[in-house]
């Protein structure tokens, strides 16, 4: 865990950011950067001599509508963000989860924050991860030298794409100074579609069949009983959720179809527009596991085996992602936890109550060290976050 | 454009290089004969050429791997090659390199369904990924117009986008995982069936980095249930200004349609005359607006279309009435490359990203400029994401054009890049751009970017001479300029 003694540092121009980490370079110092600080309790961190944050880099640079282009400095507030493309219609596609609650913290997540974790709630089956979103950058590497990928359009292929390597590579490359997002129209409406009682492995039939179907569904989450509990579904069984999106006739089109589609797996009912969101929000942020003191873990896995990795692991599960994504609190043994989701063909971050990120071996492992010494050779940033000497 | 001077040395081990290479790839496996290599003396930049020492089309991730290893252990240069299509001259051949070529990697391993995705080798054509899946009514969304012939490989290397990227994205965003040898003869896997992969984003670095930094052996991309409906509407304008607007407006009314095609008055003549697609001849642009998705939703979105262009004065207006019809519609678009081919020897194809509000800013400089070097130029452009293809035409047996067109060229790029685009949106940098990448990027920008070449191949073995102007030596860019001494911002708190 961070030292809360260490002195935290708020510079407020790339030039500042450039000078501290080009000094603690010289110097071997080492530097936790943060945005927020909302995702501090994930993974481990060596020892660090200050906290960099980027709170105070929090100017809105360029937003051009339409030309589906947002240019903000990293410290920018999430939910600021947020009401600013409301505003004009428009959404921040990915659905970015905040995960304070579930992880029982204070501050307010930034978009820097948000694209240094790759953070990307429901709507990812359909629009993409953060990383889609990521247009281009201004940065400070661990060199200390300022440098800049991408670009300020929609559509760019000039160089490497550095901001799919920053995506998630939770500050141990470099930091942000600004960054270029892809905004799209926010959809006019929208409608959730509910089965009830569905085992894990029927859920998991319903799910794909909706998802391979014309049907454009941008939310497809299975709940466990105890989580369908709250409102706005107020559900006491197992409740398998599908979202449409979009124009009104497009999402009523669509509705029918689907529902159709689906009408060998029992009673069918309808969250709307409000209740519908409320309910994703939930599924977003993960609620239903709030709260609870188990190790908290997310196994990222192919679609129709998702339901498989919990059911060889005791505890609680909910799923998101069409089954491609699985919430699981259990006791079991870290390992145990990673080897079975290797084992399905995907992997296990944990959140909570152990190693966040499991170790890398061979050549991949060797890149991956090679891929960090490119742009933080002394290890200054954030050092052993991604674990295993990265 | 030039490329790095061969080196005679390597050029004079050619028996050595064959015979190594005909250990590890038997049979006809290895071309070295002269005549044999003449097909692979260029790609899709065809103004380019270059006999290499040699071609190996092996057939195994493992001779790849034993190729790639040997060729490092001998400091011998290696120019990965998919179907040689490419625009930017990605494939072009090095005097003193040897060709790897991936056509015989053309198998479809698996299709599952369930998870969405099918992996395939890198050498099955964009389009044989869509004929595998498509009997399930699935395809797979990246549509380059050499779809029928570039490979999933190429994709892969070049990121390569098409006229369904506004909506479906380029291959990157439509990739789940592959399989990547290292120039070290190290086999990779990245990704996988997973929505995400952990640790860093290597799929995500290698798409799009043009052969420089591993050869892709196998991919895993996903696919998609094709969309209920899909219909096509033309709108004639007796202005750009008119159809630029209406591209704004579409978008500001949020629409992202599935495809979004302007061309201008030369390209239309042009499409018009090789297709008879039913252009509107006399018009000053003309815009292709794809809707798919339910019938209703195409339905009331093409009436918003329509009256969106009718309040910007669109005079020529068609919509599709059936699949054929709107294929119709398309064929000219698809085929305005060849079309433009037919009224000039040759053609140079430019590919820069602008803000989409500058276009008619940028068309009125590039007619400007089409005047000033006396060579024509014809517009098509993929106008929904700024992505603009101007076709420079000359004649490369007059001495001097060739030369003309490329600073014609570089003119329209750099135009690009001043007002607020970029080199490239979906060719690739390649040798075509490489000279221009300055006018983006600052010496540190570039330095970044070359260490990750470092990082996956030290040797700078692999394609070198594309994407960067000049490819620093590895040791020399690992060096760490550390300046003890004065302080900037003395009044920041320090440690």
């Amino acid at each position: 865990m961070i030292d809360t003694a260490v002195r935290v540092l708020k510079p407020t121009t790339p030039e500042e950011v450039q000078a501290l980490v080009a000094e603690a370079g010289a110097a071997a110092r080492h530097i936790e950067v943060v945005g927020g600080g909302t995702k501090r309790a994930i993974g481990a961190m060596d020892p660090v001599d200050v906290v960099l944050s980027t709170q105070r880099l929090d100017r809105i640079v360029d937003y051009a509508p339409d030309e589906l282009v947002l240019t903000v400095q990293p410290g920018v507030r999430l939910a600021d963000i947020e009401k600013l493309v409301a505003s004009r219609g428009q959404m921040l596609a990915f659905e970015p989860p905040r995960w304070t609650r579930l992880l029982g913290a204070r501050g307010e997540p930034t978009l820097g924050g948000v694209l240094a974790a790759n953070l990307s709630g429901p709507r990812r089956i359909r629009a993409g991860a953060a990383r889609d979103h990521f247009l281009g950058f201004a940065a400070v590497s661990g060199r200390g030298e300022m440098f800049k990928a991408g670009g300020k359009v929609v559509k760019n292929v000039t160089g490497y794409d550095l901001m799919k390597l920053m995506a998630g590579s939770w500050g141990t490359l470099a930091i942000l100074t600004e960054v270029t997002l892809k905004v799209l129209p926010a959809p006019r409406t929208e409608t959730t579609l509910l089965l009830f009682g569905l085992p894990d492995v029927r859920a998991s039939e319903a799910m794909a069949l909706a998802m391979n179907g014309p049907f454009e569904v941008s939310g497809a989450a299975h709940l466990p009983s105890f989580a369908a509990r709250a409102r706005p579904l107020k559900a006491e069984m197992p409740t398998t959720a599908l979202r449409l999106e979009g124009f009104e006739a497009s999402v009523a089109a669509r509705a029918e179809g689907l529902a159709a589609a689906l009408k060998g797996y029992g009673r069918i009912d309808a969250l709307e527009g409000k209740h519908s969101q409320e309910f994703w929000n939930q599924i977003r942020e993960v609620e239903a596991f709030a709260g609870d003191p188990r190790p908290l873990w997310r196994l990222s896995l192919p679609p129709a085996a998702g339901w498989r990795g919990p059911h060889g692991l005791p505890g609680d599960a909910l799923y998101d992602w069409a089954g491609g994504l699985a919430w699981l609190l259990t006791e079991e043994p870290a390992a145990k936890v990673r080897a079975v989701a290797r084992s399905l063909g995907g992997h296990a971050l944990c959140l909570r109550g152990g190693p966040a990120f499991g170790p890398r071996d061979g050549a991949l492992g060797a890149l991956h060290e090679r891929v960090k010494a490119a742009f933080d050779p002394l290890g200054v940033l954030n050092p052993g976050r991604l674990e295993g000497g990265l | 454009m030039h490329m790095p001077a061969p080196d005679p040395a390597l050029i004079a081990r050619k028996g050595e290089i064959v015979r190594a290479l005909r250990k590890i790839v038997p049979g006809e496996g290895v071309v070295s004969e002269p005549a044999g290599l003449v097909p692979f003396e260029s790609d899709g930049l065809s103004a380019y050429r270059q006999t290499p020492i040699a071609v190996v089309l092996p057939e195994t991730t493992e001779q790849v791997s034993e190729i790639l290893r040997w060729c490092q252990a001998n400091g011998v240069k290696v120019v990965p090659r998919g179907a040689g299509t490419s625009l930017s001259g990605g494939a072009l051949p090095l005097a003193d390199g040897v060709v790897l070529g991936l056509s015989k990697f053309n198998r479809v391993l698996e299709v599952d369904y369930a998870n969405r995705c099918a992996v395939v080798q890198p050498g099955v054509t964009n389009l044989g990924v869509t004929a595998a899946v498509e009997g399930q009514g699935f395809y797979y969304a990246p549509d380059p117009s050499s779809q029928i012939a570039c490979t999933i490989g190429g994709n892969v290397a070049e990121n390569s986008g098409g006229v369904h990227c506004l909506k479906y994205g380029l291959t990157t965003n439509n990739l789940l995982g592959c399989e990547l040898v290292l120039m070290n003869g190290e086999v990779v896997r990245l990704g996988g069936k997973a929505m995400d992969a952990e640790g860093y984003d290597l799929l995500g670095l290698v798409t799009g980095s043009e052969g420089l930094l591993g050869v892709v052996t196998e991919v895993t991309v996903r696919i998609l249930p094709r969309p209920e409906t899909a219909r096509a509407l033309l709108l004639g304008f007796a202005t750009v200004e008119g159809a630029a607007a209406t591209v704004g407006d579409i978008i500001a009314a949020g629409v992202i349609p599935a495809g979004l095609e302007m061309m201008d008055n030369p390209a239309i003549r042009a499409a018009e005359a090789f297709v008879g697609a039913g252009y509107p001849v006399e018009a000053a642009a003309l815009l292709i607006v794809e809707l798919d998705g339910p019938e209703a939703e195409c339905a009331e979105l093409t009436g918003h279309v329509r009256a969106l262009a009718a309040q910007r004065g669109a005079d020529f207006v068609r919509i599709s009435n059936s699949e054929t019809e709107r294929l119709a519609f398309w064929a000219g678009r698809k085929a305005a490359f060849p079309a433009v081919g037919r009224i000039a020897p040759d053609y140079f194809c430019m590919d820069g990203t602008i803000p989409r509000g500058r276009l008619p800013q940028v068309l009125t400089r590039i007619s400007e400029l089409s005047a000033e070097y006396g060579l024509g130029v014809a517009n098509v452009f993929h106008a929904g994401d700024g992505n603009l293809h101007p076709l420079i035409l000359y004649d490369a047996d007059i001495p001097g054009q060739l030369e003309k067109a490329e600073a014609f060229g570089a003119d329209i790029l750099k135009l690009c890049v001043a007002v607020g685009g970029v080199l490239t949106g979906e060719h690739g940098v390649g040798v075509e751009k490489r000279d221009l990448m300055g006018e983006m990027f600052d010496p540190t920008d570039l330095a970044c970017q070359q260490r990750v070449k470092c990082a996956f191949d030290p040797g700078l073995l692999l394609n070198p001479g594309k994407v960067f102007p000049t490819l620093h030596r590895c040791a020399e860019l690992g060096r760490m300029h550390v300046h003890r001494g004065k302080l900037a911002f003395p009044e920041l708190p320090r440690f």
